[in-house]
Parts: C-alpha cells; sequence; structure tokens
C-alpha cells in the first residue's frame, strides 16, 4: 500500500466552548476517493476546513505526506497542494477560464502577464483532464454550471493540488453532467490525485468511492471500503445516538384540533406540489437535509418568498401570502434559522427588538403604554435573562435573543408559528426552555411547525414529521418514527427495505 | 424578564454608551471653554441669543439628515434644496406681502416632493442613496440656474424674511430671543417626539438591520422615503431662516449638506444607520458652529472650515471602527 497522501490524526476542533470536532482519524491514498458522509452538523465541513487551512485545529496533526503541516490560511494549504471545490464557486464571471485559473498566480514576463503563457498553460491542463474541448479564452459568465465546475477543478490543478476536496460537487448538476463529472474525477484519480468527496447523495458515493467514512456529532464512526457496505448500512451508522435530553409530553388530547392552515400544490422556484394540513394544538415537525426545501417552506408560508403557485387557506378562509406583512395579518409568525441577520437588530435594545412587529404592523400614536405593557409581560413570561430591557440585544446569548425573538411575535398572537431551527446555537439549558415554549405554545391552540436538522429534537418535539427533499414532501412520518426513518426518506436512495 | 443579579446599570442620561450624547456634550463644553476664554462675553444673553439664532438653519439641516442617515442613507440634495427653495421664494413672492403665506406653504410642499423623489429613487429603483441625492443636487442646481436665466430675481417681503432676522426684543433676562431660535426649538420639538414615535424606532430598526426589520412587518421601504421626505422638509424650513437672515443668492445653501452630515456623525450617529439620537445631531450641528466661532475669534482661516469637517467624518467614522474592530 502506497503512503497516504493526508492523514489526519486525532483531529479536534471546538467553538466557544462546543466539541464540532473529536479526535477524527482520516487518510486518503493517491488516486483514492474517500467519501465522508454523515447528517446535517456531523462535522464535515469543519472538517474539510480544517484540511484547506481555514480552520486551525485544537488538537491533532494534519499531515501530507507523511510530514506534519500547519497552515497559516487557505492561501498556505493551496500552496502545499490541497485545492477545493467549493459547492458555491469562486470564479469571475467577466473573465476568462484563463484568467480565473491563474488568478492571482499570473504567469509574468518582463513584468508583465504573459497572456499567451497563461492561454497555452490552460489548454494543456485541460487536455491533460480530458476537457479539451472548453476554449481557454471563453468568458466564464457564458459557460454553463458543469463547465464552471470545470474551471474550479482546473484552477486546482494549476497551483499543483495533489489533494483535492469536493464538496457536495453533484448538487448543482442536472443529471446527464453527472456522468460527466464521474468521468472527470476518474480522471483525476488515474493520474494520482486524492479525492476528499462529501456528498448527501449514498448513490454518488457508491459509485465514486474506494472508502468510505462515516462522521456523527463530531466524531469518526466507521471507515470501511464502499465494496463491504450497504446504504442501508451507512444509514444506521449515521444515526443511532442514545435519546439523551428531556422533551416535554406532547399534548395527550383524543380529538385533535380544528385544521388550521391548508396548503395545496403550493410550489416556486424552491418548492413543488406541496400539499399540507396543520392543526392547532400540533407541532408538524420538518425533516430533510439542508437546501431540500425545507426553510424555502417557512419562507413561502411566511411571505417572505412566496408561493408563485397552489393556494393557501388559514382557518379555513383563502389568503394570499404575498408578504411578511400579508402572512402576520394572517396570523403567521416565524422564527429564522438565521437569527443575528434577519431575526435581531444587534444594535437595538431588548424592548425595542420584542416591540418590533407590534409598532410595524400597528402602529399607534396613543396606546403605546398599554402595548408596551404587554411585551413586557410577555418578556417575562418566556423568561428572558439581561441586564435590563435596555440593553443592546447582541449582548445577550443566543437563547435569550431567541426568546425576545418569540416574545416579538407572541405580541401579535398568532395562530400558526413557524420555527425554522429553534435551537441553533443554543445552549442546552435555554434549549430545553425554548422547546418548553413551543410545546406549551401548541398546547394553547398554536399551529406549530418546526424544521430541526437535529434529529433527537425533531423526533422529540413533533406530533407528526414531513420529510422535505428536493423541493418536495418526500414523505410523512408518525411520532413514533426513527432516526433512519426520517434520514432515509431525506437521502432518498436508500431501498425501502434498507 | 429578569434582570441579572449583580449591578444594575446607572440611569439612562449618564449612561455613555455608542450612540448617546455625552461624548458631545463633553465636546461642546470644552469648545465653550475655550471660547470664553477668548471672548468673555460670547456666554453672555446677547450674543449667544444671536449666535443660536443664526445656527438654528445647520441645527435643522442636521435633525432632518439625521432621521436619513439613521436609516442607512445619505442625503447630499438638502444643500441644493436650500438654495433652490430660496431663488424660488424670492421670485415668485416678487415683493408682494400677500404672497408671503402661499410661498411658504408651497416651499414646504417643494421640499417634501423633492425628499419624496429622492426617497422612492432610492427604495424603489435600487439607486445609493449617495448617487441618488448627488444627482438631485445637480438637477437642482442647473433647474435654478436656468429658471432664473443666470441672476437671482425678484424680492423677498419683511413678512418672509422676519422669520430669519427679526427677534422678541426686551425679554426678561436674555433681551433679546430671535424668531429663529424659537422655529428651531418647535422643530427640535417635532423631530424628538418623531424619533419616540414608532415610525423612528422603526426607522433605527431598518438602520440597524433592514432584513430582520422587513420580516418583522416593516415596509422599509416606506420608512426610508419617508426619512427622504422629513429631511426636505427640514430643508424647506432651513431656507426660510436662510432666505431671511442673508437674503436672495445662488450661494445660499452652498455646503450645506456637508455641513449637516458632519454634524449628525460628530453628535454620534453612526452612518450606515440604526444608531444615534436626533438630539446627538443637532448638538453636534451646534458644536459644528462653536467650532467655526472659535476658529474665526482665533483668526484662523474660514478656509479651513471645510478642512475641518473633512477632518472630523474622517476621524468620527474611523474612530469607532477601530474600537470595534480591535473588540
Amino acid at each position: 500500500m502506497s503512503d497516504p497522501l493526508l492523514a489526519l490524526r486525532g483531529i479536534g476542533k471546538s467553538f466557544l466552548g462546543v466539541r464540532v470536532l473529536e479526535g477524527v482519524d482520516l487518510d486518503v491514498l493517491p488516486g483514492e476517493v474517500h467519501a465522508i458522509v454523515g447528517e446535517n452538523g456531523a462535522g464535515k465541513s469543519t472538517l474539510m476546513k480544517v484540511v484547506s487551512g481555514v480552520y486551525r485545529p485544537d488538537e491533532g496533526a494534519v499531515e501530507l505526506a507523511g510530514v506534519p503541516r500547519t497552515f497559516s490560511g487557505p492561501r498556505d494549504a493551496q500552496r502545499a497542494g490541497i485545492g477545493i471545490v467549493h459547492q458555491e464557486f469562486n470564479l469571475l464571471p467577466e473573465r476568462s477560464v484563463a484568467e480565473n485559473v491563474y488568478l492571482g498566480h499570473e504567469p509574468v514576463r518582463r513584468g508583465l502577464v504573459d497572456r499567451k503563457a497563461m492561454l497555452v498553460r490552460t489548454a494543456a491542463l485541460l487536455a491533460s483532464i480530458g476537457e479539451s474541448s472548453l476554449p481557454p479564452g471563453a468568458c466564464v459568465g457564458r459557460l454553463g454550471v458543469a463547465r464552471q465546475q470545470v474551471v474550479e477543478i482546473v484552477k486546482a490543478l494549476a497551483l499543483d493540488a495533489r489533494l483535492l476536496i469536493m464538496d457536495e460537487p453533484t448538487a448543482a448538476l442536472a443529471d446527464h453532467e453527472v456522468e460527466q463529472l464521474y468521468a472527470l474525477v476518474r480522471r483525476l484519480q488515474r493520474q494520482g490525485i486524492g479525492v476528499l468527496y462529501v456528498s448527501h447523495r449514498l448513490r454518488e458515493v457508491f459509485d465514486l468511492a474506494g472508502r468510505i467514512t462515516v462522521l456523527k456529532d463530531g466524531r469518526r464512526v466507521v471507515t470501511v471500503d464502499a465494496a463491504d457496505t450497504s446504504a442501508g448500512q451507512l444509514v444506521r451508522h449515521m444515526v443511532g445516538r442514545e435519546l439523551s435530553g428531556y422533551y416535554p409530553g406532547r399534548a395527550e388530547r383524543d380529538d385533535p384540533g380544528p385544521v388550521r392552515l391548508v396548503v395545496r400544490g403550493g410550489g416556486n422556484r424552491k418548492l413543488r406540489g406541496v400539499d399540507l394540513r396543520l392543526r392547532a394544538g400540533e407541532v408538524l415537525g420538518v425533516g430533510g437535509l439542508r437546501g431540500s426545501g425545507r426553510s424555502a417552506l417557512a419562507r413561502a408560508l411566511f411571505g417572505a418568498a412566496p408561493f408563485t403557485t397552489g393556494q393557501v387557506t388559514v382557518d379555513g378562509a383563502p389568503v394570499r401570502l404575498r408578504s411578511p406583512r400579508a402572512a402576520m395579518r394572517a396570523g403567521i409568525a416565524y422564527v429564522t434559522e438565521d437569527r443575528k441577520g434577519e431575526g435581531i437588530v444587534g444594535g437595538r435594545s431588548v424592548l425595542d427588538n420584542a416591540l418590533l412587529a407590534g409598532r410595524a404592523i400597528r402602529p399607534a400614536w396613543f396606546g403605546r403604554g398599554a402595548r408596551t405593557a404587554r411585551v413586557r409581560e410577555l418578556l417575562a413570561a418566556v423568561d428572558v435573562r439581561a441586564a435590563g430591557e435596555d440593553q443592546e440585544i447582541r449582548f445577550l446569548s443566543g437563547g435569550n435573543q431567541q426568546k425576545v425573538v418569540l416574545a416579538r411575535w407572541l405580541a401579535l398572537g398568532p395562530g400558526v408559528l413557524l420555527f425554522d431551527e429553534p435551537t441553533r446555537g443554543i445552549d442546552v439549558g435555554a434549549k430545553s426552555a425554548i422547546h418548553d415554549l413551543v410545546r406549551r405554545l401548541a398546547r394553547d391552540g398554536a399551529a406549530v411547525l418546526m424544521i430541526s436538522s437535529e434529529l433527537p429534537e425533531l423526533l422529540g418535539m413533533s406530533d407528526r414529521i414531513i420529510v422535505m427533499r428536493d423541493g418536495r414532501i418526500a414523505g410523512e412520518l408518525p411520532a413514533g418514527a426513527t432516526e433512519e426513518d426520517v434520514l432515509t426518506l431525506a437521502l432518498g436512495a436508500v431501498p425501502a427495505a434498507a | 424578564m429578569r434582570i441579572a443579579e449583580g449591578r444594575r446599570p446607572p440611569a439612562r442620561i449618564l449612561r455613555s454608551r455608542p450612540g448617546g450624547v455625552v461624548p458631545i456634550l463633553v465636546i461642546l463644553a470644552a469648545l465653550l471653554v475655550l471660547l470664553t476664554i477668548r471672548q468673555p462675553d460670547f456666554l453672555a444673553p446677547p450674543s449667544l441669543m444671536s449666535f443660536l439664532g443664526r445656527s438654528a438653519p445647520i441645527i435643522l439641516l442636521a435633525a432632518g439628515q439625521y432621521f436619513v442617515i439613521v436609516s442607512g442613507e445619505f442625503d447630499l440634495s438638502v444643500g441644493s434644496l436650500v438654495t433652490a427653495q430660496v431663488v424660488v421664494a424670492a421670485r415668485l413672492i416678487d415683493s408682494e406681502p400677500s404672497r408671503t403665506w402661499p410661498v411658504i406653504g408651497l416651499l414646504l410642499a417643494f421640499g417634501a416632493a423633492v425628499g419624496l423623489v429622492n426617497g422612492l429613487v432610492t427604495t424603489r429603483l435600487g439607486v445609493p442613496s449617495f448617487i441618488t441625492t448627488l444627482g438631485m443636487f445637480l438637477i437642482l442646481v442647473g433647474a435654478v440656474y436656468l429658471w432664473s436665466d443666470g441672476a437671482p430675481k425678484g424680492g423677498l417681503t419683511e413678512e418672509f424674511r422676519r422669520f430669519g432676522r427679526r427677534a422678541f426684543e426686551d425679554v426678561p433676562l436674555v433681551g433679546r430671543v430671535p424668531y429663529a431660535l424659537l422655529v428651531l426649538l418647535a422643530v427640535a420639538g417635532l423631530a424628538v417626539l418623531l424619533t419616540r414615535s414608532d415610525f423612528g424606532r422603526n426607522l433605527l430598526a431598518v438602520g440597524g438591520n433592514p432584513r430582520t426589520a422587513e420580516l418583522s412587518g416593516v415596509r422599509v421601504w416606506r420608512a426610508k422615503t419617508m426619512a427622504f421626505v422629513v429631511s426636505g422638509l427640514a430643508a424647506a424650513v432651513a431656507a426660510i431662516l436662510i432666505g431671511g437672515y442673508s437674503g436672495v443668492s445662488f450661494q445660499a445653501g452652498a455646503g450645506l449638506e456637508f455641513g449637516a452630515i458632519t454634524a449628525v456623525v460628530l453628535g454620534g450617529v453612526a452612518l450606515g444607520g440604526g444608531r444615534g439620537s436626533v438630539a446627538g445631531a443637532m448638538l453636534g450641528a451646534l458644536t459644528l458652529e462653536t467650532l467655526f466661532a472659535l476658529m474665526n475669534f482665533y483668526g484662523v482661516s474660514g478656509a479651513l472650515k471645510s478642512t475641518a469637517q473633512g477632518a472630523i467624518i474622517l476621524l468620527a467614522v474611523a474612530v469607532p471602527s477601530v474600537r470595534s474592530s480591535s473588540r
């Protein structure tokens, strides 16, 4: 067996005291495709960032060709021969293929960029991977997605990359383009380049990879030869953690509440054929991988990225959810997953943040005292801990910020609450407080839709679960479902018998 | 809500926080001390009252500019708007006393209309406000020249000019109280009320994080457009005072937009929006005028005014960003 190109030894990494990676060992041999799989939040992207020099590991070592290396940054890692092709491309659309490939390290002759050399070398690189049909002088913005991806790969090769990291490389490709990518990856393999392949699509993983490593909760569960395992086995490795943590009891009511929200044939750029019924008093969990349409569903229901087709009724009356204001008038509230970016106004006070929606929807010159008093009550009811209501909200913990956001919505008395990752980035104590609040709201008659990447949370909180895949609802599961059921629906590639 | 154990924050007024008025008060006090050393009777009622009256227009413009800046935009058009207003007023009134009040009404409408256009072009067409209002600046300058064939025509009536140059005489204690000061106090009161209204609070949220504001139901475009309208109205009132005080000329409003922006920034209002108070902005304008008076008394060339303004803007923007990046 040849020496590994890349070896990770006991990699550990924490952010703000939260462990995201722990003792990860991994190696990639020359000419090998090594796939990394795991559910959302398993630590895949953090691991890739450690390898590509974006993060420095807290523990452990990154060895390249047997030599331990510490990268000062992504450029350093590139110079050492590690290339990365992100899901989102980093290309200048107005420049040519060759200019993109040599961006930042253009060949120079007499102090000027040597365009001829740049074109010739790019052509040679393209030929070496069997892509000579791509003209080096073409403007990148006019190329299709698949060929832009080729440019990204050649960009890495121009820096003599020996290890290529590919992050969800097929996410943006059409089916026939995937075949071309396969062919390209195999040619890279023959050149002795090692590939670290991150993908949710298990079918691809089995098509390409020699070995597969499963990550879960920041640890390596197992590394197996692709030939010795099955999709079903991989899914079982990805799940199966003990249901630690406490979840509040579900509503034990015999008669389900009245139907609050109905969607028929809802669709837009990211969603297709969504049919949905949401009852008062229930928590409907929404599972699925990132980009599967979970958040798009919540944003469509809130009018932030509206449905373009289909009908929605709230409490039996048809509504048009064209804007957040329209949704708010229909009694819908939305707690976003991007708390900092669109949930709070960091520089404003706790009170201002909590008053925001009420002020916007029902502006008033008189009677504001009563409204403020009501919001104060709500802040107390959700148990916000702060130095005072005048404190800027950015100084609060994530959990307390989330409670303020919740108080803002409760001030409008919404009948439907949409939560997108309500406990992301929130510490354990505040997390169960939020869970209690969500449950309490449902018990008091609200219809709750809750998106979560965290399977235990999804299973522990939901009365029913729908799972999204490729912009559709892939299936519905009852309360007693397992992590495996959810993941099987979310990944889609696993046969039902697995 | 629970108040965390430990120290309670000090009373609201004493807290020095970003956007608070404490720093600007300190600067203003220091400048006034320097000024009285040189000119001991500066703070005596006669000179103080006339100083406040003269400063009224720039303070009004700063108050208007505050609303625009705190929403995350700029209004560079106010200087040329003031000029346009003064020239238009002179031609329309044409020394005919009965026209004074209708024309004042028209000026306010004109200011609001310019603000409305600035706001709609910025928010609905997505043109950066820096460009929108720069364009409006140039359009107004050109239009006024064209409309008056290169030289101001007509004349203002005494009824019009009294707001800028007359005063209540023989007031106990202070002696002479310029009308301009009363106009200023009235508008300042309105401005403070406006910042405490739902509109004012929403505007701070819009400047602080437009995404959050939009997703909380705030119509961001409307709030910003309203801010431009307020700035246009403030420019109209300032124009009435300036026309009265210094008469009709094409230079009536020259450079006032930069004065207003400098004042707002000096008053602790963050460029980019979301932070600061209208009181700070107006104190900033007063401080700037005090600085100019100081330069004058110490014999510094008036030509250095714009240099001082430029330095203040650069410092006011650079210092907080250095502070927050080292945090």
